[in-house]
This record gives C-alpha cells, structure tokens and sequence, in this order.
C-alpha cells in the first residue's frame, strides 16, 4: 500500500466481551459495527466499503443496510483484518470506495448462530494427510512446532509459562480482561495438561466478542472525533494450511514475509517501535513472533521476555491488553490486537504505554497458515 | 492404539490415489520430479519446486526420524489415553503428520530425532493409514 495514505478513524469493540448468549454472531458483528460508527460519528450511509471474515461480506452488509462499491471477504484465519486494514488502503487509494468498515463478531464461546466451521473434509489434503492422527484443533495442531523450537534454541518451558504470567500482569491493569489475577510460572506449569508441553493457561481463551474499524484517507482524518491513527505500513502472506508442511518448525515464513513488508512500506526501524501486538493463540507465539519481525534474534526471544523487556515498564511494551491468553479470544482475535494498538495511538489504553506514537500489530491465521502486519502512528512520520 | 472405527477416514482424490494404493499394499509412496530431482509431499501431478509435470512415484524407505510432537491429553474416542501427534521427517527429506505408536506416550520415550519406521494400519477396505513406530536406523 502507499504508506500514509489512509486512516483509522473508528475503533470499538462490542459492548460486552467474555460470554455473550444473548446475542448471535451477527449480532456481534453489528453490534460492533454501531459502536465503531458512533466512535467515528458517522452514520451507515457514510460506509461504501465493507470487509469481514467467518461472515460473508454480504451478511454483514445487508444485515446493517449497506450498499457498498467495494466488499472484501479474504478470509485466511484470525489475521484476516490486518488483510483487510491492507487492502482497504489500497481500495481506499484506487478510489474503489471512500470509507471503509471491517467487521468482525464470532460467538466462539456460546455458539449462538455461528456458521459451520469450513473443514476442507475427508479429501482435502488436511483430511486426508493430518485429520487421521486425530489432532483436536488448535490446541493440539498449532502447538506441534514448539518442541523443536524448544530443541533449536534452547529455550525452556519455564520460559514458555512466563510468556502467560507476564500477558497477566498485563490484563490485571485492564477491567474488561477475562482473567486479571496474578499468575506464577508454577501457576502456569501445574496447570492441567491440553498438549504436552502446553498447560491450559498457556492456550488461549475461548469467548465471545466482536469488533470493528473504520477507515477513510489520510487527509479527511482530521475531520473525525478521534485522533486519527495513520496506516504506515501493512504486510501479508500466507504459507500452509498443513502445519506439517511448515518448511521449517522453528520460524513461520509467512511471519517474515509479512513483517518485512511492513517495516519496508513504513520505512521505520526496530528501535521507532514504541508498542508491539503480537497475536498469541498459544504462549509460543510472541516468540516466533519476534524473532520473524526481527526484534530478537532466533532463540533470544524467550530471554528477552524473561528479562522483563515487554512487560510493563519494559522496553518494548508486547500485548497490553492481556492478549488471547487473558484478555479474549474468540476465535478469530486479530481484530482485538487491532483494537488495542489504536487504543494505544490514541491513548486511550486502560494499561496505556506513556507517548506510544508507533504501534506494530502482526497477526497469524490458521495455524501458521498466514499472517498480516499492520504498522500504525498517531501522526504522519 | 485403540479403536480404528473412531478415526476420520481420508477420502482418495485422483491426484492422491497411488498413495493409498501403496499404503494398501505396503508401500508408502512418494513423487520425485524427473526434471530437478525434488522430493515432494503431499502428493500433487506437478513438482512444487519447479512447476513441471514430469514426475515419478517411487516406494519411499519408510525410515523417518522424529521432528516434532505434542502428547494430547484430551480424551480421544480413537485413544484409551494420552497420545502423539507428530510431524516425522522422511529419509528422503519430505515431513509428513503421524501418530508414533508401539512406545511409551511419554517425553521421555519420545525424543526428537529418535530413528522411526513406517507401518499400516487399515481403517476400511480402501484406506491403509501410514504409523510410525521406533525402529529402522537411517544408514
């Protein structure tokens, strides 16, 4: 995309988060999407562009009332809306559509109206070369890379548990969090066993949620209620639907494509980066994932979060909001690291990082399936 | 290993057919491209590395080693307890998705790079599934 070109200038989530019975997945979606518009103070007539993903496009559109001139329904996992934030700059420059709103609501928790999940079936190659060796979802699937990581690199799992106790000091400063109470690493290790060597407290949570975005051209921004929160640069790739294709266990590429896209497209360096999000499904995330953007080098990731550098007063402030460990996650949680690096930029934050004017959000979908990075300043470098 | 009948049975495509006809008969399949020589897995008519569509099936060794795993301690329907799934490495390079049988669901049986080879197991008439057990040094 054009670096600088475009703007967030809506952001809300649902007005609950956690368990949400009342309200069907769609609902979550326009619940979100009615927030966001009010935070934008504009009105659904204002919105020509509409992208989401676990929904078609089409749903969340009519559903709302919009008729828009541009959809985009990618739908590659819980990165979908780093994806989207990416093509609707380049949308929003093209002049296919003028504002934007990506929508996301997923009743992970309570399954209220929620679509089948779209398993490729017994002839995909999934369920013909992995589904077999009966792995239940994520838990057992994105989790199989982590002993070879462990085995490469040295790191421990005492230093896999500290990932989830740090993301809970985090989320204890934030009330909307799931869990706020602190954790120890023998907390975290005596957890009940999901996938060994992962504990329960280091897999994410499962709830329900939703929120949306709303985007215009850099220089409307200003005209909006809000600081406007600028796209400076975006990435995206994707690279297997079967982790056992990995090229390799230890890195994801689509992490390094996407990322160095990002950086490249900001023209910023590691050191400009004041905030980081780094989606965590499971606790080993924010280790490949700082290691593929290039903040640690391959194996120093665990340390470097050992030594307190993304905790709070750290260096390099990594998943303030708690994070899927111990904020939510829905299922699809992309959209909330998104949420989190606007609140950030606009500081709004309830665990806000003192003078954050760069926030790096990077997303994975699937299984390291894909990933999308977006880069974000509260003003134009 | 327990209960076969609970597992989700692969259905063939014809680009797959020659794996599952070799797991039936004993052999676990892979294709080389006849152009640049790469080894590749899951089975496609074309070479993943250089687009061509010259490529040969051959009869893999059925040695592997131990790449990856996690034990999961969920109850399975198809598992009386905790269970592997792992990634193997192939002798000839490719990775493929297995449970390891025939030892001890524990870490401490199960150590990465540990020699492997292949088994079959049928889940129908039509569908032999690829196990790997401890065994077959690589030479």
């Amino acid at each position: 995309m054009k670096p600088n070109s475009v703007a967030i200038v809506g952001a809300a989530e649902t007005t609950e988060l956690g368990k949400i019975p009342s309200l069907s997945q769609l609902q979550l979606h326009a619940d979100a999407a009615l927030n966001t518009l009010k935070d934008a103070g504009l009105g659904l007539s204002d919105i020509d562009g509409v992208a989401t993903a676990g929904e078609s496009p089409t749903n969340v559109a009519h559903y709302l009332g919009i008729t828009p001139t541009w959809v985009d329904g990618t739908s590659v996992g819980g990165c979908s809306f780093m994806l989207h934030v990416r093509h609707a700059a380049a949308a929003i420059n093209e002049g296919l559509c003028e504002t934007v709103l990506i929508t996301h609501g997923e009743s992970g928790r309570s399954g209220i109206g929620r679509g089948m999940f779209r398993g490729g079936g017994g002839a995909s190659l999934q369920g013909q070369f992995e589904s077999p060796y009966c792995a239940m979802g994520p838990p057992t699937i994105f989790t199989i890379p982590f002993l070879r990581y462990m085995k490469e690199t040295g790191t421990t799992l005492e230093q896999l548990a500290t990932v989830a106790v740090i993301q809970r000091e985090w989320a204890a400063m934030n009330p909307r969090a799931s869990f706020k109470d602190p954790l120890t690493v023998e907390d975290v290790m005596n957890e009940r066993m999901i996938a060994y060597p992962f504990t329960k407290l280091e897999c994410c949570l499962v709830t329900d949620g939703g929120g949306a975005l709303i985007l215009t051209a850099a220089a409307r921004a200003k005209d909006f209620p809000h600081k406007p929160v600028y796209i400076l640069g975006t990435g995206e790739s994707v690279e297997t639907p079967m982790i056992s294709q990995m090229e390799d266990m230890t890195t994801s590429k689509a992490f390094r494509v996407s990322g160095a896209k990002a950086f490249a497209e900001a023209g910023i360096s590691h050191s400009d980066v004041d905030h980081l999000m780094i989606y965590d499904a499971f606790a080993h995330l924010p280790f490949y994932g700082l290691e593929d953007l290039g903040f640690c080098r391959k194996g120093e990731a665990a340390g470097f979060i050992e030594a307190r550098n993304t905790a709070p007063g750290g260096q390099l402030p990594l998943n303030t909001n708690g994070g899927g460990l111990s904020y939510m996650h829905s299922g699809m949680y992309g959209m909330y690291a998104l949420q989190e690096s606007v609140r950030q930029l606009r500081g709004t934050a309830p665990a806000q990082v003192d003078n954050a004017s760069i926030s790096v959000c990077h997303g994975v979908g699937g299984m390291f399936a894909a990933s999308g990075t977006v880069i974000m300043g509260n003003a134009i470098p | 290993m327990a209960n076969t009948a609970k597992i989700p049975v692969p259905v063939a495509t014809p680009e797959t057919l020659h794996f599952w006809e070799g797991t039936k008969s004993g052999e676990l399949r892979l294709q080389k491209c006849d152009e640049c020589s790469h080894v590749y897995f899951p089975p496609r008519p074309f070479c993943p590395g250089c687009a061509s569509r010259k490529v040969s099936i051959f009869k893999a060794s059925g040695k592997a080693t131990l790449y990856s795993y996690v034990i999961n301690h969920r109850p399975h329907p198809a598992f009386d307890g905790p269970y592997s799934i792992a990634v193997v490495e192939l002798e000839e390079g490719p990775r493929m998705m297995t449970n390891i049988i025939n030892v001890d669901q524990t870490p401490e049986a199960l150590i990465l790079d540990m020699p492997l080879e292949v088994t079959f197991k049928p889940l129908s008439d039509d569908i032999h599934l690829p196990y790997f057990q401890p065994g077959g040094a690589t030479s």
